[in-house]
């Protein structure tokens, strides 16, 4: 006789499954315990980080004052900042453009367009370093003062966050219903007034979300800014991976800490702006 | 009845979120039938019919099939079949592995195999399609995919979902034939659930009404529609004027009752003296006259035509007579020039036998 | 959808500026790459120079990268890639197909904290696990209470692949949950119904239908474990090299560009292979997609 179900439980309501609880379970204190132990021992007084012997801001306080630490963080909101905004504009160019234009060769444009997503990141950081050094805009860019000495991290980061910017604007655009631009039209909004005031406006959170997304990317990345920075200019990421190289600190944490309450809390703020608001009640 | 090939016997499904989706329910299906669970949407037939093929249990209750409790069974070991709304034909196989699917995995051995699988393919016309994708089909000759996948099963009870409801108009009456002669042939026994009130009365030997969970009546298709148990029954299955009345008096067999917009009539009941009841009175059993029915026997009123909605076979009629009640009155269109022969703001008498009208009481 | 031709003012607008950005700084940087690929350090005066180059002068660089030592570590970085992604489908399908039969109201929660740790940084996530795989880390003072260990956890294959799967996970996660959550339950009810287990519904019905989620998860997590840099460097440490280290380290402290380059085209044409695979198995299973 095959096992028997408990009353009220269907076979595929697996989410009542011990086993499957258990999984879940096991799997998301493998996914976590890390990075709950690595926030947990950023307040930590031992200074090897190994055992905890009590809690203490200490580590926020010198990652503070470690100015090359601090700079390094400006650093990569500058460039964040600045990337996000160009490459927003330019993914929804993108976006904007295959989705109301039939051209010969679309499918071809968009495998282009979709290059820098697919290929590793290592090639895309060694190409751009070959370019910046052989084209002069190294030199160039290393001898400008802050925050222009920035500049060629900041090109190399709209070149691979555009794509995805594009991406995410299209496939909201997909979704919009084509009669109310035609409607706007009939009722004699020009084609100017139309986008500015009907497909902006639909646009807008396929346009949050991309920028979002930009932004993470680029403050996220490491390997590409690794090949394209110059020797001054040194983001929080190449910061930290030149700390790490040394060693486990408890002032790493701290500041990998403030860098993760940063992503988390623009994260979730992106999800919430997305979500459809909810009906009213009564 | 002999021992019934399917007992429900109080079976109540709770949901989680605490709605109960069947309540205390207790049916039995005899050997052979072909029963119908009839209800509108969210009335918890689907969920019974889910709980007899074992998709979903009950909290509490049992479901005895083939002698045995199953109320527990996983749907694999029980000796029932489905046939989905969706009709659920696995897209990655071909029309032939679909039928197989159901003797493979519990293995059946592979000439025998393939002698159903001919057999099954066979019973539903689609020896021809055996190699095609159910990509390439249409809805209908999925649907026969999942009837001949279902059947070769040689279960002791058939499912079915719907069966009809995504097909066209005209695929629709040709289905309900061939269902009713496949359960003639197949000698199973066909649980169908169906929102659709003809085509269970068109279909079913027995029905069971349900509404909120419960059911409200089973009976033969004709014991449904000419004696419903209570309002809601009288009013789901076809159409019916609902006229409140108060019972008067008692005179042997019969009743006075003071009617909405009739006055006092009498009617054979037994209900009690002061109950407030309806009565039924279905519109096909109304005749209009131009005059005053001469008849004394008759329940009559006079009214004012309101409304006449014109159907081809037949006109409704909509009649307002004393104290708002409004009654409907099919009338065949029975010659060719007539039509109804009734105008809107015509004055006109209605009138029908008094043994046509039901006593409701709840 | 209009044709370009109705609106040339609007389609240019909308497409110079993108198109013109991605040809200077990726396709052309690209070019560079390419034309590297195939060139040489220059020899002047009999001295090999830092900054100068012979331009095309063949494929040596390609032929290099066949020699025994490079073709051993590609070889691994594919083995381990493949091993790391294996192990992603492993843990992320039961993940996808839990969170699909969740109760609704806890599907946004589940799918969130799957995806939370995607968006925190990779150096950040990978500095974590370090801390708790080194020697004197929490996994080896869990084992030193059960009284084993403690062990060298670090600086290995074992680490390299733990840190991908940890890293990737979450590609995996979510084309598996798109794909199981489109996926008909009335086609793992039929199933069911007609007598199969639950095992069997599972490897007949439910794993061909969301085959295209799966191929897409494995090459979403293959392509950037055979890339990674990050992870191998940092955990693997000299005994567990990948690709990705090798040609960092033409580029920074070997500074043989050309040899780089080539490697990098190398790895380039295998990302390519990976999506042509998924592109042709994508086509062949159309019928499949539900």
């Amino acid at each position: 006789m095959a096992a028997q179900l408990k009353p009220g439980q269907g076979p595929l309501d697996y989410g009542s499954r011990l086993w499957l609880k258990i999984l879940f379970g096991l799997i998301f204190f493998l996914l976590y315990a890390p990075i709950i132990t690595l926030v947990a021992f950023s307040f930590n007084t031992d200074k090897r980080g190994i055992v905890w012997r009590g809690f203490t801001l200490d580590n926020y306080s010198k990652a503070w004052n470690n100015a090359s630490l601090i700079e390094a963080l400006t650093n990569s909101l500058v460039i964040a900042f600045l990337a996000t905004l160009i490459a927003t504009v330019l993914g929804a160019l993108v976006a904007l453009m295959l989705w109301r234009f039939r051209f010969p060769f679309k499918g071809g444009y968009e495998g282009f367009m979709a290059l820098p997503i697919v290929i590793p990141e290592i090639c895309m950081g060694v190409a751009l370093l070959l370019f910046f050094v052989n084209s002069g805009m190294m030199d160039f860019f290393v001898a400008m003062p802050w925050p222009l000495n920035l500049g060629n991290i900041v090109i190399a980061h709209v070149s691979f966050c555009f794509p995805f910017v594009a991406v995410v604007v299209r496939s909201r655009l997909v979704g919009f219903n084509r009669q109310l631009e035609e409607a706007s039209k009939d009722l004699g909004a020009s084609e100017w007034q139309t986008f500015w005031s009907i497909i902006v406006p639909y646009m807008k959170p396929g346009l949050i979300a991309g920028a979002l997304l930009a932004f993470t990317l680029s403050l996220d990345d490491f390997v590409i800014t690794f090949f394209t920075s110059g020797p001054e200019t040194v983001t929080f990421p190449v910061k930290v991976y030149s700390l790490v190289r040394r060693g486990v600190s408890p002032e790493i944490n701290a500041a990998s800490t403030v860098l993760i309450v940063i992503t988390v809390v623009a994260t979730v703020l992106a999800m919430k702006l997305q979500a459809p608001p909810k009906p009213r009640k009564g | 009845m002999s021992e019934p090939i399917v007992a429900i016997r109080n079976v109540s499904k709770k949901f989680p979120g605490g709605v109960i989706a069947v309540d205390d329910v207790s049916i039995d299906i005899a050997q052979n039938e072909f029963f119908a669970l009839l209800g509108p949407s969210g009335c918890g037939k689907t969920t019974l019919l889910r709980m007899i093929s074992g998709l979903e249990t009950p909290t509490s209750g049992q479901i005895i099939i083939g002698g045995e409790d199953m109320a527990l069974t996983p749907p694999n070991k029980r000796p029932t079949n489905m046939v989905f709304q969706s009709y659920a034909v696995f897209p990655h196989m071909t029309v032939a592995q679909n039928v197989a699917y159901g003797l493979k995995v519990t293995g059946v051995e592979s000439s025998e195999i393939k002698r159903r699988v001919a057999e099954g393919l066979e019973m539903v016309k689609l020896t021809a399609l055996a190699d095609r994708k159910p990509d390439q089909m249409s809805g209908g000759q999925r649907q026969r995919v999942a009837l001949a996948r279902a059947l070769v099963k040689r279960p002791k009870v058939l499912l079915l979902d719907e069966p009809l409801s995504a097909l066209d108009a005209k695929l629709r009456d040709d289905m309900r034939m061939e269902l009713t002669r496949l359960q003639e042939t197949v000698g199973i026994t066909f649980i169908i659930v169906t929102h659709d009130q003809d085509e269970a009365l068109s279909m079913a030997s027995r029905i069971a009404v349900m509404e909120k969970g419960a059911v409200q009546q089973i009976a033969t298709p004709s014991e449904l529609y000419e004696h419903p148990r209570n309002r809601f029954v009288a009013d789901f299955i076809g159409k019916v004027n609902l006229i409140d009345a108060t019972v008067l008096g008692q005179k042997g067999r019969s009743i006075s009752c003071d009617a909405k917009g009739l006055g006092k009539i009498e009617i054979a009941s037994d209900k009690a003296v002061g109950s407030s009841v309806s009565i039924a009175v279905r519109p096909e059993k109304l005749r209009i006259s131009k005059g005053r029915p001469e008849n004394k026997s008759v329940v009559k009123l006079e009214g004012t035509v309101r409304d006449v909605a014109y159907y081809g076979d037949t006109s409704h009629v909509v009649i307002e007579g004393k104290d708002g009640l409004n009654l409907s009155v099919n009338v065949q269109n029975d010659t060719r020039l007539g039509g109804a022969g009734v105008e809107r703001g015509q004055k006109v008498w209605v009138q029908w036998a008094p043994e046509d009208s039901i006593i409701l009481t709840e | 959808m209009e044709n370009w031709k109705e609106n040339r003012r609007v389609f240019w607008t909308l497409g110079a500026p993108p198109t013109i950005w991605l040809l200077a700084f990726f396709i052309i940087p690209l070019g560079f790459l390419f034309i590297m690929s195939f060139s040489d350090k220059a020899v002047i005066d009999g001295q090999v120079s830092i900054t100068e180059y012979d331009y095309l002068t063949g494929i040596a660089n390609y032929i290099r990268a066949f020699e025994s030592l490079y073709l051993t570590i590609i070889w691994k970085s594919i083995w381990i890639s493949a091993l790391a992604t294996a192990l992603c489908l492993l843990t992320a399908y039961p993940i996808a197909f839990g969170i699909c039969f969740a109760p609704e109201r806890w599907k946004p929660l589940l799918l969130l904290l799957v995806i939370l740790p995607f968006w925190i940084n990779l150096l950040i996530r990978t500095y974590a696990l370090i801390a708790v795989f080194r020697t004197q880390g929490y996994v080896n003072k869990v084992l030193g209470v059960v009284g084993v260990g403690p062990f060298e956890m670090l600086y290995n294959n074992f680490a390299v692949i733990f840190g991908l799967v940890y890293v990737f996970m979450p590609f995996m996660v979510l084309p598996l949950y798109a794909t199981i959550e489109r996926l008909d339950k009335s086609y793992l009810e039929a199933s069911l119904d007609l007598g199969a287990s639950q095992f069997t519904t599972f490897m007949k019905v439910t794993v061909p239908l969301t085959m295209p989620g799966i191929i897409s998860g494995v090459i979403l997590v293959f392509i950037p474990c055979l890339g990674s840099f990050l992870t191998p460097d940092l955990l693997g440490g000299a005994n567990a090299i990948m690709i990705g280290n090798v040609i960092e380290r033409q580029f920074k402290a070997a500074n043989d560009w050309p040899f780089g380059a080539a490697l990098s085209f190398l790895l380039m044409y295998a990302t390519f292979g990976a999506l042509a695979l998924r592109w042709l198995i994508a086509s062949r299973s159309k019928g499949v997609d539900v």
